[in-house]
């Protein structure tokens, strides 16, 4: 059924009784010719690209608990493609694009919100960096503005200027960036991907993989059955090791808890998302009003989907050293989510050695803006088996190569990144 | 001023003697010490307190706690204006003033009600659905619209004045809550010994015995409690903390709490801080958090008026307020007979109570009997009406209906206890059918609940279940006690049975009070598919409220299990997450902001060079001189130009004591260098100084440094500002964690040494007019030379080092000598036209000079872009000496390091600009490089850069085009050697 | 989380540097054997295991030992602590 405003109007006439689910719930079948394991924004946007791109509808989606309640529905919703180096650019600009679009073509409103990400510079040598950031965007045709404090001011008064130990200098902004509604995208991606065929089956955990005498996996084991398939794609962030493992696959992954936070509602207040130069802190106004800010990783590995108060801590010092106002705003909710932190700290969309296994990982404390392109992309990768043009840099093998794609320069440490 | 026309004559636990002032919505009224401001305000008659987040529906209290999801208030104005504050949990003051949120133009004529007439639009999720054409229209048209209706109260923008203060506290058992149950705890274990901190989220420990009338071995129940604190706070080992909610539990026994200070006090004291987080390490925890009641949902059950039965309870026996005239009690359980009660104590007229049961105590019935109002068994609650509350609709087991006259009703749903703590570190609650409500499981081993906390619901069973978790808890830290007998106290009935819903639900019958979601949300995102308690609440907004679910969780999750079939141990709950109840984001923050945000580091001569008009920047958290502007000079460029050719013309002095320093020492040092560096250490004579590299064991770049040896087994390592705690860590890795073998023991020692960098043609004769007993002689200290020496009885080091290029030297002396150091090195230097010189000079030099710095050191370079790889020894192993080697890393098409010159001789290049082929389009697939530090130098005359360009080696010479569009036009450069000044180094050898 | 420190007791995290992963072990420092694949794998590939685990942190503001930690990574608890070079905890 289609949604508009019309629709919803009819159906309020009926009390709403004309719903269906919005999504199929599936039990599984034999076999399939793709079966995606994970049910996160990036393994939904992949079975809906693959039905919906490459007219691939004999797929399934496996999700050992609730579609979306990983990374995807516990993250700070923010969208932007402001990367410095050409192995991420093309890929997140992409994203951008597919963003811009996204609602009209799921038929469901993900809230989309472009008002602007702004990263703020507190010293010459940030500046600098964050202009070549800034030209390297725009040499990928991408727009983004170098403000000066004065900017700055006309567009976050609210910040603190001029008692800070780290004063503001300047900003780069990409007016484009934004947020969504994280939850929304889940929904809206698992919807049309069911309206295409796509079989989408919950509370189904892949416990090993179906291997033939050649190695190559034939499908997975689950907690509801064996199901065969062509080829098996793995987007399970967070838990990418864990699974992989069961391949025999060792990554170049370590898993890290990061810690968000939302406040109670308030009347509006932030216009985009702003980000700290001189600590680790960001923030955005969601639609209901609440305060999302975040900060670090909590640094130690772990799968605990929890940290603890020293990040909240730090998070909370660079909210109040940037914009002392939200002093007496409370913090209603903080959450944790296990991020999948790759050693350079970009993400992993390839062909595994194994024949048949297929990897979209490592998305480390990123991986909501990439929702879309990396649905599309490893939809590709799946449908062709050959890199989309936007992601060849993500391979596998870049760390045996020396092609990292370090965007901090932080080296071989997960947790730098 | 109005009198207080529902406030009860006697009894309760306020100050009839003292009256207090205040204002809501600019309205003067007037309550009592002891009074919240909810219960000063339902005194004075007010009923309406806010309006609901979506329908703008009229809400009144429904809660004596902070539990409460209507009555949110700003409290003060002006920059402490406070939004969204519970009108419940806000003790009273003099002079208070309140104001009602998210309502326009007032409280009581809200415009935004006529949200009311879409509702049967605005159902769950609707805006999934809609809002999608055309696609522009969301950031201009919709989502404006719907932001501005959103959000509750508004934050007055200005920086919030007060401040906030952290304490830690360590203690054998920490007890969360100070009712019944944790002052029996708290007394057996601080009777026991043990180091006890008790703390209460209320400004007055007693819990329930405050608010209900019972008495212990004869004892009224404040009495009782009253006695028993002092008790506590006589004790050496006992902490009370009043005001303090425990609203996280973190690893390893630590809890975050925090402490009101002085929100009940119009401002702080003069340097008392606003609130205090306190961050408790406890070995045992004991959970005697109480429960909260539950209201039932049915239509109409958010009208003003329509109250938990609990809080009727405390209104009427604690604050002395009659809630009502004339009251209705609908219960689920034997709890809301004792509200009857009250409420006839109080002189309220108690028209009926309504029990869903068929069965109740006849102790419990008999007073309602005798006082007349009716007795529903097997009833239902069909609907409230009235805006505020005037009418109350129920039903007979008969199936008849009854409609009171009241304005009124108290309702009771049973009781959760309260164990999100617990929960905090993935511990999931169970549900338990006899208690009807999810309780804690198998706990964790340092962790047990008490009382309410734990299902136990009567007075007696409280104190026996208190008991028994201290005595556990005594036990688990290997003590013992034998406690006296406990108060004698009355066994109340304390009956539930599980009631989510009734009535028909068909009209506004709501589940989350403050986010409008309604029985018929829950049915419409079941009937969607959203059927997981995850997808239920992110679909319908269920429990993200203020509340976090506390008042609406579990009935959402009983309305849920019945829509599905599934047993409400089935559908699970949702995880509590910290914290447990909403917490300043400024108290987290502490004192951590403005210039205190992080600490500054400062040199031994900061305030000299302050004296002398300097210009510091942040290096990390030092600050440093930047440049020292002398009268006269209007900009910087000034100071600078002049700093550069005074020192290479001169002599200038520059303090370098922010770079880190470690002294190593032991028999390995020379083999473990070797290890650290791509160059050779091991063979350094004594007395020398030689520059190295260090590389990340991935083969990049890492830092860079000296290291000098002052004795066989004796040396000394600088690295750069910014990496200083960086490589300490790496040699400490290095030699404790790779080759523990080897014997070097290594200490930093940044701190220790004031060093000075003085340079230029006429710094020796400087030196030796400061250290006349010094040989300076290029023989006794040759370029890349050191010696030790003593100045003024103290050790001090001189190295001849050059950063500038110029004949230079570094001069060290103990930290607290550095200032002492400087003064005299001023005094012999005039005549020598000696200046200071900060980095910005520093850094022109250095650019002159083609040295790499922290822009070239940036985490993506290799010893060979940045020209450096001819330093490598292939004769040893180094770390990062493999990895180096990876294909992509040898790429001879990787951005060196060149310098660039303006084609023109005077337009600007900026660091951050990238590197284009002159006639090549301005796009990715053409980008070269980039510019990674640029300057002006005036001994060139000309702004000059260094840059990282693919095959830059080779283009020496080129033309280049510099684009950086996000600052101006596209400039032509030279490519030319990074070594603009003295290629051959003759000056810093002379 | 407290780190229960050899030399100083039990100290919190904050006073802590973490590092990872304690297992993988660098390859000899030999010029003559091509050794590259065993420092490829001693660089980046992690087994990550969800539970016990060995982890290395360094006490930075406390005796600045680097320590080896027996931690779980799915509840955090920790066994405990000894001093990396002393060798492998038990």
């Amino acid at each position: 059924m289609r949604y508009s405003i019309l629709q919803l109007a009819r159906q309020a006439l009926g009390r709403h009784r004309g719903w269906g689910p919005a999504w199929r719930d599936a039990s599984p079948r034999d076999g399939y010719d793709i079966v995606i394991v994970g049910g996160g924004g990036h393994g939904l946007a992949a079975a809906y690209y693959l039905a919906k791109v490459h007219g691939i509808t004999n797929v399934a989606l496996v999700e050992r608990g609730w579609i979306g309640g990983g990374n995807a529905g516990r993250n700070t919703t923010i969208i932007r493609s402001n990367y410095a180096l050409p192995g991420n650019e093309p890929f997140y600009e992409w994203s951008m694009k597919l963003w811009e679009g996204l609602e009209q073509d799921l038929n469901y409103n993900a809230m989309v919100s472009q008002r602007g990400v702004l990263n703020l510079f507190h010293s010459d040598p940030q500046r600098d960096a964050y202009a070549r950031r800034g030209n390297a965007m725009r040499l990928h045709g991408v727009d983004c503005d170098l403000l000066d404090a004065d900017a700055v001011r006309k567009m976050a008064p609210f910040l603190d200027f001029d008692n800070a130990r780290f004063p503001i200098q300047g900003g780069l902004l990409q007016a484009r960036g934004g947020t969504a509604r994280h939850d929304a995208v889940n929904w809206g991606y698992a919807r049309a991907a069911s309206a295409l065929g796509v079989d989408i089956i919950q509370n189904c955990e892949v416990t090993g993989f179906v291997r033939d005498n050649a190695g190559a996996v034939t499908g997975v084991e689950t907690s509801r059955g064996t199901i065969r398939a062509g080829k098996v794609g793995l987007a399970v962030a967070g838990m990418t090791s864990h699974v992989a493992a069961k391949a025999g696959l060792r990554l170049p992954i370590e898993s890290h808890v990061l810690q968000a936070f939302v406040s109670e509602g308030l009347k509006p207040l932030i216009p985009g998302v702003i980000t700290f130069g001189a600590g680790h802190f960001y923030i955005s106004q969601s639609d209901k009003g609440g305060l999302v800010f975040g900060g670090d990783i909590d640094g130690y590995n772990s799968y605990a989907q929890r940290g603890n108060l020293p990040v909240v801590e730090d998070v909370c010092e660079g909210g109040m050293a940037l914009m002392p106002m939200i002093g007496r705003v409370r913090m209603l909710r903080s959450w944790g989510g296990v991020m999948d932190m790759s050693m350079d700290g970009s993400p992993i969309i390839d062909r595994t050695p194994i024949d048949g296994l297929y990897l979209n990982a490592g998305w480390c404390y990123g991986g909501f803006k990439a929702t879309p392109a990396s649905g599309w992309c490893f939809a590709h990768l799946l449908a062709n088996d050959a890199p989309h043009e936007t992601a060849t840099a993500y391979r596998l093998d870049r760390f045996r190569t020396g092609h990292m794609i370090d965007e901090k320069g932080a080296g071989a440490q997960a947790n730098l990144h | 001023m109005t009198t207080q026309p529902f406030r009860i004559a006697n009894g309760g636990l306020i100050d009839r003697s003292r009256t207090l002032s205040f204002t809501f919505d600019g309205k003067a009224y007037v309550g009592h010490p002891g009074d919240t401001l909810a219960s000063a305000l339902l005194a004075n008659g007010v009923r309406l307190f806010g309006r609901s987040f979506k329908y703008h529906r009229p809400r009144g209290v429904l809660t004596a706690g902070s539990e409460e999801p209507n009555a949110l208030v700003t409290l003060r104005d002006g920059a402490r204006a406070e939004p969204n504050t519970r009108a419940t949990s806000i003790e009273l003051y003099d002079g208070l003033i309140a104001t009602s949120q998210n309502r326009w133009p007032s409280l009581a004529f809200d415009l935004m009600a006529v949200n009311q007439l879409f509702a049967p639009l605005f159902v769950a999720g609707f805006y999934y659905k809609t809002f999608m054409w055309p696609a522009k229209a969301w950031e201009w048209l919709y989502e404006p619209v719907i932001r501005r209706a959103a959000g509750l109260g508004a934050l007055s923008g200005a920086e919030d004045p007060d401040h906030y203060d952290h304490a830690h506290a360590f203690c054998d058992l920490l007890v969360v809550g100070a009712g019944p149950a944790g002052l029996i705890a708290a007394l057996d274990a601080g009777r026991a010994g043990l180091r006890v901190v008790l703390a209460d989220e209320n400004p007055q420990p007693g819990g329930r015995l405050l608010c209900d009338r019972v008495s212990l071995g004869g004892v009224a129940g404040p009495d009782w409690a009253a006695a028993a604190v002092a008790e506590l706070a006589a004790m050496a080992n006992v902490r009370v903390l009043t005001r303090t909610t425990v609203f996280g539990r973190f690893d390893d026994g630590e809890h975050g709490a925090i402490e009101q200070v002085a929100d009940h006090l119009p401002v702080p004291l003069p340097g008392q801080p606003r609130q205090r987080m306190w961050k408790i390490v406890a070995r045992q925890t004991i959970l005697a958090t109480g429960a909260t009641e539950r209201p039932i949902v049915f239509d109409g059950n958010d009208r003003p008026g329509v109250m938990l039965a609990s809080a009727v309870s405390t209104y009427c026996n604690r604050h002395g307020v009659a809630p009502g005239r004339r009251a209705v009690v609908v219960t689920a359980g034997d709890s809301g007979w004792e509200t009857a009660a009250d409420l006839i104590a109080a002189g309220v007229t108690l028209l009926a109570v309504i029990d869903t049961r068929n069965v109740v105590p006849d102790a419990l019935a008999a007073p309602v009997r005798a006082a007349g109002a009716g007795v529903i068994m097997g009833g239902q609650i069909v609907a409230a009406k009235g805006s505020p509350l005037s009418r109350v609709i129920a039903r007979d087991a008969a199936g008849a209906s009854h409609t009171f006259s009241a304005d009124l009703l108290a309702v009771a749903g049973g009781w959760n206890p309260q164990v999100a703590l617990a929960a905090h570190l993935g511990h999931k609650p169970v549900w338990r059918q006899d208690i009807a409500a999810y309780a804690l499981g198998a706990g964790p081993a340092d962790l047990r609940a008490a009382g309410a906390a734990d299902g136990v619901f009567g007075l007696a069973g409280t104190l026996a279940s208190a008991r028994a978790a201290a005595m556990d808890a005594i036990a688990a830290l290997g003590g013992s006690a034998a406690p006296a007998a406990l108060p004698q106290a009355d066994e109340t009935p304390h009956g539930v049975s599980a009631v989510w819903a009734s009535g028909p639900c068909s009209g506004k019958a709501f589940v989350d009070f403050q986010h409008d979601v309604t029985a018929g949300d829950v049915t419409l995102a079941v009937q969607e598919g959203f059927t997981s308690v995850e997808h239920l609440k992110r679909y319908t907004t269920l429990g993200m409220a203020t509340d976090q679910g506390r008042v609406s969780q579990v009935n959402g999750h009983g309305l849920l299990a019945a829509a599905t079939g599934r047993a409400l141990s089935e559908t699970g709950t949702i995880r509590a997450r910290p914290p447990v109840v909403p917490v300043a984001i400024g108290a987290f923050g502490g004192h951590h902001r403005g210039r205190r945000f992080r600490a500054e580091r400062h040199t031994a001569s900061h305030g000299w060079a302050a004296a002398r008009g300097a210009v510091f920047v942040d290096a990390g958290q030092w600050k440093r001189a930047q440049w020292y502007a002398l009268p006269g000079e209007t900009h910087w460029r000034q100071s600078v130009d002049r700093e550069v050719s005074a020192t290479r013309g001169n002599v200038g002095i520059c303090d370098v004591s922010t770079l880190g320093k470690i002294e190593l020492i032991g028999a390995d040092v020379g083999t473990l260098l070797d290890r650290l560096y791509i160059n050779g250490f091991a063979a350094l004579p004594v007395g020398k100084a030689r520059y190295g590299v260090m590389l990340r064991e991935d083969g990049l770049v890492m830092d860079d440094g000296t290291v000098t040896r002052f004795g066989p087994d004796r040396w000394f390592m600088t690295t750069t500002t910014a990496n200083a705690a960086r490589v300490m860590q790496h040699v400490d890795f290095a030699r404790q964690v790779l080759w523990p073998e080897m014997d070097v023991a290594a200490v930093s020692v940044t701190e220790q040494w004031a060093t000075y960098s003085i340079a230029g043609p006429r710094s020796r004769d400087l030196l030796a007019a400061a250290l006349p007993d010094a040989d300076l002689s290029n023989a006794a200290l040759p370029y890349m030379g050191a010696v030790g020496l003593r100045w003024r009885g103290a050790a001090a080091r001189l190295y001849r080092l050059s950063f500038s290029g110029e004949l230079a030297y570094e001069l060290s002396v103990p930290a607290h000598r550095g200032q002492a150091l400087l003064d005299h090195l001023f005094a012999v230097g005039a005549d020598y036209h000696l200046v200071p010189y900060g980095t910005e000079a520093l850094g022109v030099m250095r650019i002159e000079k083609g040295h790499p710095a922290g822009n070239e050191l940036n985490g993506w370079t290799t010893a060979t872009d940045l020209g450096l790889g001819r330093m490598a020894s292939k004769k040893k192993d180094f770390i990062g000496r493999i990895m180096a080697e990876r294909p992509a890393l040898i790429d001879p098409a990787r951005p060196r390091l060149v310098g660039l010159r303006p084609a023109d001789g005077a337009s600007p290049v900026r660091a951050g600009a990238h590197l284009l082929r002159p006639g090549a389009a301005a796009v990715a697939a053409n980008d070269e490089g980039y510019v990674s530090s640029a300057c002006y130098s005036p001994t060139l005359g000309m702004p000059i850069a260094l840059a990282l360009l693919a095959h830059g080696a080779d283009r020496h010479g080129e033309e280049i085009v510099v684009h950086d569009p996000v600052r101006g036009a596209d400039v032509r450069a030279l490519v030319c050697d990074p070594v603009f000044f003295d290629p051959d180094g003759e000056r810093l050898r002379g | 989380m407290r780190i229960p420190c050899p030399y100083c007791g039990s100290r919190d995290s904050r006073e802590f540097v973490y590092r990872g992963d304690a297992a993988p072990v660098r390859p000899a420092s030999d010029l003559a054997s091509d050794n590259a694949d065993a420092m490829f794998d001693y660089l980046y590939l992690r087994d990550n295991p969800a539970g016990q685990f060995e982890d290395l942190w360094y006490h930075a503001q406390g005796c600045r030992n680097w320590l080896r930690v027996t931690r779980d990574t799915i509840t955090h608890d920790i066994a405990g602590a000894v001093l990396a070079r002393s060798g492998r905890a038990a």
